[in-house]
Order: C-alpha cells, then sequence, then structure tokens
C-alpha cells in the first residue's frame, strides 16, 4: 500500500501526467467533433447497406484510435521516465522488492488510464450523438442494445492499451523503443494485417485496433460475434507480456 | 550497531570480472573511505550492496541482512550512488515525500531532511533547475530520511566548488561522529586523507588495502630526514651509519638515522642546522604505489 500511494504521489506530482491527460479530452474530443461533420452526407449519400450497418455509437468512439497512443504514452512513462533520469536506482534502493514496485507502477498507471478513457468514452458518445442529432441522421441513446456494452468496453479496452504499455516500458527500458513498438503494435501491424499469413489471422482477432476493436461496435457484426471475448482476448495477451515484463524487471541489474 | 559485511563478492560481466572476491566491512561510528582508480569496480560493488546488481557469487550483508531481506531499507541504509538520478521535473519536497511514503515514513520527515541539507528554501523549486551542489545536498537528503544508521556515497564531491567539498566532507565526519557506519567511495587519495578514518582500496575489483589512515601513511612514510645545514655535514652523517644523497638546493636526504639522531650528531659536531625534517611519502605516492599495477589504462612514460 505504501509503495502505491508512492507511486500515485510520483505520478501526480509531475506536470507532464497532466498535460498528456488534457491532450488526451482535447485530441480525443477534437476528433470525435470533427469526424461527426461528415455524417450527413456518408449516410444519405450512401447505399441502403450502408444504411442498414449505419452505427452511430463506433463512429462518436472512433477516437479510441489516437486516444490508445495518448494512454500508451502515459504508461510508458511511468516506466521509463525513471529509467532515463536513473532514479529507478534510487527508487529499487527505497523499495528492493522489485514485484512489488512493477505492481504499484502498473495499477497507478491502468488506473488513471481507465478513469479517464472512461470519462472519454462517455463525453465522447454524448458529444458525438448531440452532433449527430443536429444532422437529421440516425443517433443512438445510452440505453439503446449494446451502446452502454460499447462505452464501457471502450474504456477497458483502454486500460489494457496503458497496462502493455507499462509491460514494454519495462521490458525494453527507453522511452523511444517502448513507443515505437506500440505503435507497431497498435497501427502498423493492423495496416500490415493482410500481408501476413493465414496461422496468424487467429491473433488478429484479439488483435489492438483490429479484433479487439469489435468492441465499439453496437450492429451485430458476423465476423465478431461474441465481441467481450475478442475483448478478453487482448488482456490475456497483455498478461502474458506483463508477465514478460515482471520475469525481466525483478532478474536485471539496474 | 549495524555493519556491512562483504564476503567473497564476486562480479561478472561476460568474460569481464569487475569485481573479484571482495572482502571487506564497514564498521559503525567511522567514515571509511572506498578508493581505487577509475573502472576498479566501486560502483558495481555498491551496487552490489544495495541489492542493484545482483552478485556473481559472494555475499554481502547490512546488520546480518540481505539488503534486498530489510523489511524498512530507508531507516537502515541511506545510499546515494547519482545525484543526478532524480526527475527534473518533479520538485525536492515531492521527490523526497514520495521516498518518505514508500517507506512509510512520516511527511514531518521530509522537513526535517530538508532543513538538516539547508534545501528548505528550494524544496517547492523543480529539481531540473538545481545546480549540481544543490542536487547533491538533495541526494543527501533522501539517504537520511529513515534516520539510518549505514550511509553510502559514491564520489560524493565530484564536480563540486570547494565550498561544497568542504560542506561534505563535514557532514560526513559528523554522520560519523554520531555513530553511524560511512562508506564513502573516491578516486582522489587527497580527498579521503581529509574525510576518512579508515580505508579499502581496490584495483581491478581486487583487495589491495584494508586499513587504518595511520597505519598507511606509516606503512608507506619511506623513513628519510631532509636535512640542511651551513657546513659539510655528510661525512659526520656517514660515519654515524647514515646513508645521504644529494636533494634539492645543497640539501641532504638521510636515511638510516631517526631525526633526533640527527639532531644531536649535528650538536655533538658543533654543526648549525637550518633545517631538519621528516620526509613523509604523501598520500597519493602511497596511493600510486598501492595501484601502479591495478590501473585500466596507463599512459606511456615519456
Amino acid at each position: 500500500m505504501n509503495t502505491l500511494n508512492a507511486e500515485w504521489i510520483k505520478l501526480r506530482s509531475l506536470r507532464s501526467t497532466w498535460y498528456t491527460v488534457a491532450c488526451l479530452f482535447v485530441l480525443g474530443l477534437g476528433i470525435t467533433g470533427l469526424s461527426m461533420s461528415g455524417a450527413s452526407t456518408a449516410y444519405w449519400g450512401g447505399t441502403d447497406a450502408d444504411r442498414a450497418a449505419w452505427d452511430p455509437t463506433s463512429q462518436s468512439l472512433k477516437t479510441f484510435i489516437v486516444a490508445q497512443l495518448i494512454v500508451g504514452v502515459l504508461g510508458i512513462l511511468v516506466v521509463t521516465s525513471e529509467f532515463a533520469t536513473g532514479l529507478m536506482q534510487t527508487t529499487l534502493a527505497a523499495t528492493p522488492r522489485r514485484n512489488r514496485l512493477l505492481a504499484a507502477k502498473a495499477i497507478v498507471a491502468t488506473v488513471v488510464a481507465a478513469v479517464a478513457g472512461q470519462a472519454l468514452m462517455f463525453m465522447a458518445f454524448f458529444i458525438g450523438q448531440a452532433l449527430l442529432s443536429g444532422q437529421d441522421v440516425p443517433y443512438a441513446h445510452l440505453g439503446d442494445t449494446g451502446v452502454l456494452k460499447a462505452v464501457v468496453g471502450g474504456g477497458l479496452y483502454l486500460s489494457a492499451i496503458a497496462l502493455l504499455a507499462v509491460s514494454l516500458g519495462a521490458i525494453l527500458r527507453a522511452t523511444a523503443g517502448a513507443l515505437a513498438t506500440l505503435v507497431g503494435i497498435v497501427f502498423l501491424v493492423p495496416a500490415l494485417s493482410g500481408l501476413f499469413p493465414d496461422w496468424m489471422l487467429g491473433i488478429f482477432n484479439f488483435w489492438p485496433t483490429l479484433g479487439a476493436a469489435a468492441i465499439f461496435g453496437t450492429v451485430p457484426d458476423e465476423t465478431f460475434p461474441h465481441p467481450w471475448l475478442n475483448l478478453g482476448g487482448l488482456w490475456l495477451g497483455v498478461a502474458a507480456v506483463l508477465t514478460a515484463a515482471f520475469v525481466v524487471f525483478r532478474r536485471r541489474d539496474v | 550497531m549495524t555493519t556491512i559485511e562483504v564476503r567473497g563478492l564476486t562480479k561478472r560481466y561476460g568474460s569481464d570480472v569487475v569485481v573479484d572476491d571482495l572482502s571487506f566491512s564497514v564498521e559503525p561510528g567511522q567514515v571509511t573511505g572506498f578508493l581505487g582508480p577509475n573502472g576498479a569496480g566501486k560502483s558495481t560493488t555498491m551496487k552490489m550492496i544495495i541489492g542493484l546488481a545482483a552478485p556473481t557469487r559472494g555475499t554481502v550483508t547490512v546488520g546480518g541482512r540481505r539488503y534486498q531481506d530489510l523489511p524498512v531499507p530507508l531507516t537502515e541504509v541511506g545510499a546515494l550512488l547519482d545525484a543526478s538520478a532524480v526527475h527534473g521535473a518533479r520538485t525536492a519536497y515531492d521527490h523526497l515525500l514520495a521516498l518518505a511514503v514508500s517507506n512509510g515514513l512520516p511527511r514531518r520527515r521530509v522537513d526535517e531532511v530538508l532543513v538538516r541539507t539547508g534545501l528548505e528554501g528550494v524544496a517547492r523549486k523543480r529539481a531540473g533547475g538545481f545546480s549540481l551542489g544543490m542536487r547533491q545536498r538533495l541526494g543527501i537528503a533522501a539517504t537520511l530520511l529513515g534516520d539510518p544508521s549505514v550511509l553510502i556515497f559514491d564520489e560524493p564531491v565530484n564536480g563540486l566548488d570547494p565550498e561544497g567539498i568542504r560542506w561534505i566532507r563535514d557532514f560526513m565526519r559528523s554522520l560519523a561522529a554520531e555513530g553511524r557506519a560511512v562508506l564513502v567511495s573516491s578516486h582522489l587519495m587527497s580527498e579521503m586523507a581529509q574525510t576518512a578514518d579508515h580505508l579499502v582500496v581496490i584495483g581491478r575489483g581486487r583487495l589491495i588495502a584494508d586499513m587504518g589512515m595511520a597505519d598507511l601513511m606509516h606503512a608507506n612514510s619511506d623513513g628519510t630526514v631532509l636535512v640542511r645545514a651551513g657546513t659539510p655535514f655528510a661525512h659526520q652523517l656517514t660515519a654515524a651509519g647514515g646513508t645521504v644523497r644529494d636533494g634539492l638546493e645543497g640539501a641532504l636526504i638521510v636515511s638510516g638515522l631517526s631525526g633526533e639522531e640527527i639532531g644531536k650528531l649535528a650538536a655533538y659536531h658543533g654543526i648549525a642546522l637550518s633545517e631538519l625534517t621528516p620526509q613523509r611519502a604523501s598520500l597519493e605516492d602511497a596511493f600510486m604505489e598501492l595501484t601502479r599495477e591495478s590501473v585500466e589504462y596507463q599512459g606511456a612514460a615519456s
């Protein structure tokens, strides 16, 4: 508990933490606002099939694509900023039980990401629907089928990315390396997913931005009929990376 | 009383043996100087003491326990290995508060160590703007949070101005005077001469000397006496059993006779002496002598 408390003091005493959170909301909601402007053309200019697949909830939550990167930066810095400054030596001298320290860092980062991410998802949903309602296109209410699942699931999705980022930070120890790896995971691999062999497609069902992002939909999707399973798979994958982080963090000299 | 016990400590990185079968203890109530040329393995040894690096072989204990097993580490050991190891965007106060909280220490300890290190005026300033001397003080403040009985400092005076050096030196002395065990590393013998009571000298990871400061001075004094006389005196000295060679500016360097004997001899022969000085090898010389074999990269004599 002391370790957890100390890590929270460290995180909140840095201005960069609050800049990052501010950035999450400004960019996240900004993108939601901008992406809604073409809704009318997209709906009425599209085919019947397009209109049948119209998913106003998913549209308003699309901002997760950028939000996951910002939440990731937060998670990475919780670990790598200490390696970059050498502070990790002082921290480990005060808390030599390394498992406890990494656990505290993971919890603090994930909880902050969960709270901020969840708030962002709700705000993005309400702002997005408000903008849609002004454009004479169908929009969603929080009580509609699958909407709450998408919004809450979105918060859990972002928390998982933050935890993944903490793990990458602990494994790679350098901000640049961890961030490049995260970008590779959430952007590059999805962009290149068509190039990979068939046997890898199974993993993509649980991959960030790909299968795991099915949670944001409210219209039934034949490819991913059970979005909670896809999100659960993401969490399992993150748990595996986190386990590796614990092993190397415990073993390495600082 | 808490001591540090280093027993057969060895650290390898690949095929490099950085610390080689090192054994020594650090006793309470005195400043133990940990001396060696650059690259001798001082920092690695200190990292192993506080559990930052794992020994390849051997053990190191603080008060009989491994560092990792100390229930509240900051109350037993305060270590400052690198003064620049702070997050520059965090204030001095928050930096210390997080450390104190991690060990369950009360908030007032933060204020107390800030006062003791003279930093109370800049406690709310961000550490990134601190001078090296202030960072050094901040690092020392952190070591004192838990009022530990063992303190470890790695090259604490490196890069400081004379005032800062004096402050640190006096501080080390006062910590030892309070009965704490203080281990201070340096690669400068002259620095240690003014701070340490006991010396542990290593070179290439091996123990070279482990002795009291006075013993070291004594062991390495060459026992010669410098003599200046108004009239020729060498012949009488040789006759009395001394060995004489010429020093600078007409001085004689005499070995085999003590200063007292030379004085009596001069009086007997009615020779007026203008100088009679026992020669002591400087600590620098003693250090160079001890570590000559083990300096990592030696400049070629020109």
